[in-house]
């Protein structure tokens, strides 16, 4: 590949990422600017619990695609796709800060007193929280710069977190559903897969 | 844009308001408007006009305004057609409501199979405006069409044993595709304690906003306890059984810990995943206090003296 073909496939993917987010804010912004009826907007009866299911999913799909990206490289996968590492988790604490926004300024109506007494009473709020303030650091030094003051083998260490994150994440969901749904099940079990691989030998690089 | 309820000293009007309100006219409006844009609108548009009318006499309002039938109709907890809120209104179309039977046995004198068709002319019908609360912390307004459990039950004959009783929705997964989940143990059961039952609030709802019940609602009867979680009120009975011990409940089943055989409505017992003290009334932004009981303690408290609520949750 060419880095001009990677640029073009990293802003690929830049845009097919987005496009859940600009949906939901084009959605939000007819209902808010039009008054047009949630239902209608296609946010369902309830748009508050339909964002923040919505924006909770797309955390943890961009998360595992991060995560899949060291395991596709393992079985065959060009070494260029490392690229997409970054923005892929950059997106994912994107969105989960969305989730968070939406939960706390909508659900918790803008209180800390609230979030906070949600957070100590119920563990699953509380592990998606753990989760997210695991990514925090790792979104504040995913620079190049940050690398460089680091140094390479600190800097590894910490995106470590990433797995902590990902399975709090995976709990969170788990916990999350009503009854026994295979949806949460799935994501677990995917992420398990790409944990695994992990554990395989390393393989030669060209 | 905000309708009031209908105040029932004024029938007249009250007649004119309440079709567009149920019907969400301006809504679907402009939903035609913006039909070229709102592909996922479909869903959306109100079915209720070619569902039969049920004539009924209005014999309990409430002073809240109704929630929109767009959005009572497709927003529905119905496991048996679907996981997810708008899957019932996609999906349960493959259900047949008539002919359709219910099945009263048990501890009873006169055991029988009602048939739908008697059923409709065995009780005049009443329509009530009940507050419907989910035990997920959301809420609507309802005008339900109906009859008093305790009158059909009574027809059967409940005998002196008869402590509880026990309701069971139709176990068929040609009509029910959701029934291939896992997610509970199907056939979904429900029950009650005796005197629960007997209580006048207790409703057999064979419509509601005045036409027979649309599939994801629960078509063709249902039960309506308006002081108890959502999912006590058991949706498309087949059979009505009366039983001297405790019966199966399946949201009890599945997670005991998380749902209560009792689940009257509480602000002051948390679900152990999130909190009952405030809910939203759909089709609104900010959240309004849970009230015990769903708003019905003065009426129905009295079934309950003497309990620890925090343990019969």
């Amino acid at each position: 590949m060419k880095p001009g073909q990677i640029k073009l496939v990293r802003l690929g993917l830049h845009l097919a990422v987005a496009a859940p987010l600009a949906w939901l804010g084009w959605r939000w912004g007819m209902v808010l600017g039009l008054g047009t009826d949630p239902l209608l907007a296609g946010l369902s009866a309830e748009p508050i619990d339909y964002t923040i299911n919505t924006l909770g999913l797309w955390t943890l799909r961009t998360l595992w695609l991060c995560l899949a990206i060291t395991p596709l490289r393992k079985l065959g996968a060009p070494g260029w796709l490392a690229v997409l590492r970054r923005p892929l988790g950059l997106w994912s604490f994107a969105y989960g800060c969305c989730h968070l926004a939406v939960y706390f300024m909508l659900d918790q109506e803008g209180s800390l007193a609230m979030l906070w007494q949600d957070v100590l009473k119920h563990r699953f709020v509380l592990f998606g929280m753990s989760a997210l303030v695991l990514l925090a650091p790792l979104a504040l030094t995913s620079t190049r710069g940050m690398i460089k003051r680091l140094g390479a083998k600190r800097w590894q260490g910490l995106h470590r977190l990433i797995y902590p994150a990902a399975l709090l994440g995976s709990v969170h969901f788990v916990m999350r559903v009503k009854g026994f749904q295979w949806e949460p099940w799935i994501y677990a079990a995917l992420l398990g897969a790409l944990l695994l691989v992990r554990l395989l030998p390393a393989r030669r690089r060209n | 844009m905000l309708f009031r309820f209908p105040n029932p000293a004024h029938p007249a009007e009250a007649e004119a308001t309440d079709e567009a309100l149920y019907w969400n006219r301006r809504n679907v409006l402009q939903g035609m408007a913006l039909a070229g844009l709102l592909p996922t609108a479909a869903c959306a548009e109100p079915k209720g006009p070619d569902l039969p009318r049920l004539t009924a006499r209005r014999t309990r309002s409430l002073a809240e305004t109704p929630t929109s039938w767009g959005n009572a109709t497709n927003y529905n907890n119905f496991y048996e057609f679907g996981l997810g809120k708008e899957d019932p209104a996609a999906n349960a179309g493959t259900l047949r409501p008539h002919p359709w039977t219910v099945k009263i046995d048990g501890l009873v004198g006169k055991p029988q199979v009602i048939d739908i068709d008697r059923l409709r002319r065995l009780f005049p019908l009443e329509e009530r405006v009940y507050r419907h609360r989910c035990v997920e912390a959301w809420s609507m307004v309802i005008p339900w069409t109906g009859f008093p459990l305790g009158a059909l039950l009574k027809l059967a004959e409940p005998l002196g044993k008869a402590k509880y009783v026990a309701f069971q929705t139709l176990n068929d997964p040609v009509q029910m595709p959701g029934l291939r989940s896992p997610v509970l143990d199907w056939p979904y059961a429900e029950g009650l304690r005796l005197d629960e039952a007997m209580h006048p609030l207790a409703l057999i709802a064979l419509g509601m906003y005045g036409r027979v019940l649309p599939n994801q609602n629960g078509a063709p009867l249902r039960l309506v306890v308006p002081w108890k979680y959502g999912f006590k009120s058991i949706k498309s009975i087949v059979r009505i059984f009366l039983t001297d011990r405790q019966p199966r409940t399946s949201w009890n089943q599945s997670a005991p810990d998380e749902y209560g055989f009792y689940a009257n409505v509480n602000p002051a017992v948390d679900h152990p995943r999130w909190s009952q003290a405030r809910e939203r009334r759909i089709g609104e932004w900010k959240q309004r206090p849970t009230l015990p009981f769903n708003g019905y303690e003065s009426e129905v408290s009295g079934l309950y003296r003497g309990m620890n609520y925090q343990r019969n949750f």
